[in-house]
């Protein structure tokens, strides 16, 4: 097994890419070529990789719909607002509690609907009558029932072809409601190439219809909202119990653990950190417009990570009280994630990983493998834009094509009362003088090394050559692929999910992750796969015509 | 039994051809059902005498998966059966949805059922082929000939070849095949030689050349075909004329769509340059 291991290694970059496009006609392999990048990213000059176009017909991909990203993504982790799916039942019984995104409803009067899933349930006879009275039939039910402070509608492919105009029934029953605010999504599967066109459109009536609705102050010290943090796993428990330890005020996560309320509040925060770029830089953006709360890219996957994230939000501040206590956070926490690192690095080091997940984690997730001294051998997202690739600075220069005209974009304006820029321009100016940058990301291209392959979209004809060819000691990706890479008998680890795992954010999700880590890496269980008899068999025989 | 599918642009006269032709078949001792396809429902109304009757769609949300045959089908003309698949009002719902909903619950209830002794089952199609639903007559070997209404204007003429293009489409895939071209005349120049030679270029016949005549209007406004409503009219020898031309059709054809050039030219040659 060493020795054809070592063999297997040799494959140059260029072969790989080359085997990988073997199979696939002309007019495919040419697409696909633009969407393999084999990493050659030198200081101040990132390759371009084709991204966010269109999956081709009849490819395995690993992507999702846009009904899918709408409301299972962003959504679905917010606790309080019924979310009502209006189509056929399987779409909303399938895209119910199926992301592990937790929530903590245990303050006393907490309202959870979660663990409910609401559908219109359409039948033959809707289809071809119309909707929309069952739709309203439903609001008024939700309501009556449970008396919410909001109530979403979220569109399915069939609503789109028949054309229901959900938003004026939603608009009709915030009016006859008066007490709920009632919105709808159009987000309809088909739309746009990914997910991402699902994120977009979620965000965006979030923005339209929940942000800024509530006007009151906020108590507490160095007030944030966390943009695109989901709490898989409980992720964004862990973050917030590191923010709270730190003296920092969490207002809004968008949406992890989140409230109707955090939504409507978040323009009292005065920074926006951008976890997941994709997702979400885009409300970042209007929140600075419209608001005057600038926004930093942080990361809170990998300890170190960590570390550097809570300095970047304290430097921000400025106040040596937060500085401090930041400080004193990372040195009373690092101890015993260090100790764990240098328990696993001798069984670790050296093991390699491929990571295609998100349109952020498959970056994010490199930084924890390099604490245990893996490496990243080939990575990709599933519904990133070139910006998440290359960087923030390649968004001039996107392309602008059918597919993501479809998708809205919403213009905004300083609140002309609650516009209030959270520094000078003088205080923004010696920041960013200090090497602090605001709006920036540099993308996973510049992080990956020399001569790594970085894919787009990648499917599942890639994934098992990828897997055979390279033969990496972890794979991570979603639950489309879990069982089919672990047939190849290579262990998968879940990063949309984190399979029963988690929290990996943050100092004790670091921990969390080695572990897991290391336990699925130097497992022998892999090398139990082949049946006795096809490694000895007692009997053999060919058949005639051999 | 033969079933036959009655295309047509909007307005070009589809239901009430139908009608009267399915007046002249029942007259010549055909056992004849009318299917309308059209959610406005008004494919039966000279049949039935202007009775207003439940339509398939209408039936099934009423009664549910409870439905027998004699809830959607009425006795009209002649021992004619009809039935109206219904549908949506304007702008909400999926029509095309809902005739495919409505023939499947036909078929499953046994309308077409040789115990039922059709010779002839009619469907009458709104307007234009606008969705895979309002090809469902034409689809599956559903209908297996079609006729097309149309007249000697421009737009009906073009309608006749967009219908072509999709009876092309599925005589690839089933059996459905083009019987001929209907006239029903608007009396533009040159009009019966213009269609028939729009029928030759199709491949197919323009099988009966339908005068203009008012007597259709009485008759409409009497809620009856020309043949019930004035057996000796006229226009009801022409409609007997019809009838029996389809009752006798032996032409079955894929047709040859014709590039917009051509039938521009056509036009010009037919009619334009006549100006």
């Amino acid at each position: 097994m060493a020795t054809l291991k070592k063999k297997l290694v040799q494959w140059e970059p260029t072969d790989i890419k080359e085997e990988l496009l073997k199979k696939y006609p002309p007019k495919v392999a040419r697409k696909r070529a633009k969407q393999i990048l084999i990493n050659e990213a030198q200081e101040n000059e990132t390759p371009e990789i084709s991204a966010n176009v269109r999956t081709v017909p009849g490819i395995i991909t690993m992507r999702g719909c846009t009904y899918a990203g709408c409301k299972g993504v962003i959504l679905g982790p917010t606790r309080d607002i019924v979310n009502i799916t209006h189509g056929p039942i399987g779409c909303g019984f399938y895209s119910w509690l199926t992301r592990r995104n937790q929530t903590d409803a245990s303050a006393e009067g907490a309202e959870n609907y979660m663990t409910y899933c609401f559908s219109t349930d359409m039948q033959d006879e809707d289809i071809i009558f119309g909707g929309e009275k069952k739709l309203e039939k439903a609001i008024q039910e939700a309501y009556d029932t449970f008396h919410p402070k909001a109530i979403a509608v979220f569109a399915t492919c069939p609503v789109g072809l028949i054309g229901d105009d959900i938003h004026a029934v939603a608009k009709k029953m915030k009016e006859k409601l008066a007490d709920c605010n009632v919105f709808a999504f159009s987000c309809e599967g088909y739309k746009g190439v990914s997910q991402s066109a699902g994120h977009h459109i979620a965000n965006n009536q979030i923005f339209r219809h929940v942000v800024g609705e509530n006007d009151e102050e906020k108590d507490g010290e160095y007030k944030i909202n966390l943009l695109g943090e989901y709490n898989i796993g409980g992720d964004g428990f862990e973050i917030d119990r590191i923010l709270k330890k730190c003296g920092i005020t969490n207002i809004a996560t968008f949406s992890g653990n989140s409230t109707y309320d955090q939504f409507a509040s978040a323009p009292k925060a005065d920074l926006n950190t951008v976890m997941c770029h994709r997702s979400i830089n885009y409300v970042a953006d209007m929140l600075e417009t419209k608001y005057g709360i600038p926004w930093i890219k942080v990361n809170f996957i990998g300890a170190e990570a960590t570390a550097k994230s809570l300095r970047k939000i304290a430097q921000y501040f400025g106040d040596k009280k937060l500085i401090d206590r930041v400080e004193e956070v990372i040195a009373e926490e690092m101890p015993e994630v260090k100790a764990v690192a240098e328990d696993v690095y001798p069984r670790t080091e050296g093991k390699t990983a491929m990571l295609f997940v998100g349109g952020s984690r498959a970056h994010h997730y490199q930084e924890l493998f390099a604490e245990m001294g893996m490496k990243t051998l080939s990575a990709g997202y599933e519904f990133a834009h070139r910006d998440d690739y290359e960087g923030r600075e390649v968004i001039p220069t996107l392309r602008v094509d059918a597919d993501s005209r479809n998708i809205e974009e919403i213009e905004v304006e300083a609140d002309e009362a609650r516009y209030s820029p959270r520094k000078s321009s003088e205080e923004m100016e010696k920041l960013e003088e200090a090497g602090f940058k605001f709006k920036h990301y540099d993308g996973m291209i510049p992080d990956m090394d020399k001569g790594t392959l970085i894919i787009d979209d990648l499917n599942q004809y890639e994934a098992e050559k990828l897997v055979e060819i390279l033969k990496p000691d972890v794979f991570c990706a979603g639950i489309k692929e879990k069982f089919s890479i672990q047939k190849l008998g290579v262990p998968m680890k879940q990063l949309h999910s984190y399979d029963s795992g988690g929290p990996y954010a943050g100092f004790k999700g670091a921990i969390n992750f080695y572990k897991e880590i290391d336990r699925l890496v130097n497992s022998r269980i892999w090398g139990y796969m082949k049946a006795p008899w096809q490694e000895t068999p007692e009997l053999s025989a060919t058949y005639v015509w051999e | 039994m033969r079933k036959v599918a009655i295309y047509g642009k909007g307005g070009i006269g589809k239901s009430t051809t139908t009608q009267n032709t399915v007046a002249g078949l029942a007259e010549m001792g055909r056992k004849v059902m009318v299917v309308g396809c059209d959610p406005k429902a008004d494919s039966t109304r000279l049949l039935l005498g202007g009775l207003a009757q439940k339509s398939v769609l209408d039936t099934l949300r009423e009664e549910g998966e409870d439905v027998e045959l004699e809830d959607i089908r009425k006795g009209g003309f002649g021992g004619s059966w009809c039935v109206e698949s219904g549908g949506p009002e304007p702008g909400v719902g999926c029509a095309g949805r809902g005739i495919i909903t409505s023939i499947n619950m036909l078929e499953s209830l046994g309308a077409y059922e040789e115990s039922e002794e059709l010779d002839y089952a009619f469907y009458d199609v709104l307007g234009d082929v606008v969705c895979g639903g309002f090809a469902m007559p034409i689809r599956d070997g559903k209908a297996e000939e079609i006729y097309i209404v149309c007249s000697g204007e421009m737009m009906a003429m073009y309608a006749a070849n967009n219908i072509c293009k999709g009876i092309m489409k599925y005589a690839e895939s089933g059996g459905v095949r083009l019987g001929g071209l209907i006239c029903n005349s608007r009396n533009v120049d040159n009009e019966k030689d213009m269609i028939a030679e729009l029928a030759r270029k199709l491949g197919t016949q323009m099988i009966y050349f339908v005068p203009r005549d008012n007597d259709v209007q009485r008759a409409e406004i009497n809620r009856k075909t020309v043949i019930e409503w004035n057996p000796e009219a006229d226009q009801a020898k022409e409609y007997r004329g019809l009838a029996k031309a389809i009752d006798e059709n032996e032409m079955f054809v894929v047709p040859k769509p014709l590039e917009i050039e051509e039938l521009e030219q056509l036009l010009l040659d037919y009619g334009l340059m006549e100006a």
